[in-house]
């Protein structure tokens, strides 16, 4: 298993510099929005892997409930992490994207004012999980997850009786895309996904290292004690 | 004891403690007081732009003092552990949770009532739409907010900081509520168009986080 993390690190950067690549020189420029429209390639991958982390947080938290399994907490914890700072480059990249094409940093349009709703929830469950303390966190944690995965599809309901000005989906949407546009787009999706596992995993890591510790230091305070 | 005696016991319970304290009452009656005043400095409307604004403040003002009585809602059980003693007790946990949440409910809708005419006095308020869809308006509003804060209130008993965790977590979760309750409101007001569809969401917000609430509540209450 630890031959594999360098492995996987390796196959990250020559994925990513691949995408970028693509994404930069071969991917021909879009005709109305100019070279703009090459954050798209960056934009939506980061949107698709924030949500499939997401995701898999909502199911490892009822697995947590349902086993109380340490390894699906860890897992929730890890992905409602890497899944912020997915999210949080799809907000930023949106409006740097809006701002020539739209001519507008934001607009209250129910993609965006989901995608910001669903940042917010995620980062309060990572708050809940920095403010609470004891061995009820991953508990506690996980009922606020399925809370939040149960509020989705409210916020979208809700903010969708507003008019929406997002571009519709290009992909499965009907509309027509050059076959080099969407091999950029899947390359750089691949690439996303193997950055997401790397930073999983090395966050799991880090989750193992600081159990071992608190154990130590829990059974070092314990010996000193009983020493006394 | 059935479920129905067990939840009236706690609520009588909880509402003799209020009427003797009025802890409760009386800050969230002023924190609404004084939101009232400082929206209409802020703001300084007429009376067409505070019957377009109004439903945003009502609710506001609603959801912030809100937030006084369901802090006190758990706090009130920590101490002298009876907390423990309710976990120990074969009592089911959702009648617990259930008389706390109509509590809640019924503190938030008497401040409503106390302040709308308020509001009404302040703002020049009058509905052009049909006003006695303000009514179920308020009532799935208030359940809304009553019912997640109630869960949250439990969750956030457990942190660092819970005063501050609480609003933190109710406030992102609420949103559809609060986009639900804010535009039927401001379409009653102005009569523009129909508050139909977003009391339909109000009612589908309220379903789903009554039954989410019953079916974690006694999983977040022993988390140990």
């Amino acid at each position: 298993m630890k031959r594999l993390f360098p492995i996987l690190a390796i196959l990250t950067g020559i994925f990513l510099s691949y995408a970028l690549y693509l994404a930069l020189v071969v991917a021909p420029t879009e005709q109305t929005m100019g070279n703009v429209q090459r954050i798209f390639y960056y934009h939506v991958p980061a949107a698709w892997t924030a949500f499939l982390l997401f995701t898999i947080n909502f199911v490892a938290s009822i697995v947590y409930l349902a086993r109380r399994s340490p390894i699906a907490d860890a897992v929730a914890v890890i992905t409602a992490e890497v899944g912020v700072v997915f999210c949080t480059i799809v907000l930023i990249t949106g409006p740097l994207w809006a701002r020539p094409v739209w001519g507008i940093w934001w607009t209250w349009d129910v993609r965006l004012t989901s995608t910001l709703v669903l940042w917010l929830m995620y980062v309060s469950y990572l708050m809940l999980r920095r403010f609470s303390t004891g061995g009820q966190t991953p508990v506690l944690a996980a009922a606020v997850a399925i809370f939040a995965a149960l509020d989705v599809p409210l916020v979208y309901f809700s903010i969708r009786l507003f008019r929406t000005q997002h571009p519709q989906p290009v992909i499965g949407g009907g509309g027509s895309i050059d076959p080099r546009m969407l091999h950029a787009l899947l390359i750089n999706w691949c690439a996303f996904l193997c950055l997401a596992a790397l930073m999983c995993w090395s966050r799991y890591r880090l989750e193992i290292l600081q159990k071992q510790l608190d154990e130590a230091q829990a059974m070092e305070s314990l010996a000193a004690r009983g020493t006394r | 004891m059935s479920v129905v005696r067990l939840t009236a016991v706690t609520l009588a319970k909880d509402l003799r403690l209020e009427w003797r304290s009025k802890d409760a009452i009386n800050s969230m009656l002023f924190f609404a007081l004084l939101v009232v005043v400082i929206f209409s400095f802020s703001f300084d409307p007429n009376a067409e732009e505070s019957r377009q604004i109004a439903g945003g403040l009502v609710w506001v003002a609603f959801l912030f003092s809100a937030i006084v009585a369901l802090n006190q809602t758990w706090a009130r059980e920590v101490r002298n552990q009876v907390l423990d003693a309710y976990r120990i007790s074969p009592a089911p946990a959702n009648s617990m949770f259930l008389a706390k949440a109509i509590g809640n409910f019924l503190f938030v809708a008497l401040i409503e009532l106390l302040t709308t005419p308020l509001f009404i006095a302040f703002y020049k308020l009058r509905a052009i739409g049909p006003a006695w869809q303000l009514l179920p308006t308020a009532a799935l509003g208030t359940w809304a907010l009553v019912v997640n804060g109630t869960f949250f209130a439990a969750v956030s008993l457990r942190t660092r900081s819970r005063e501050i965790m609480l609003p933190l977590l109710l406030f992102p979760i609420s949103i559809p509520a609060i986009v639900g309750m804010v535009n039927a409101t401001s379409s009653i007001l102005t009569g523009d168009y129909s508050a139909r569809v977003w009391i339909v969401l109000l009612l589908t917000y309220d379903v789903i986080f009554t039954i989410a609430s019953f079916l974690l509540f006694e999983t977040v209450l022993n988390a140990e």
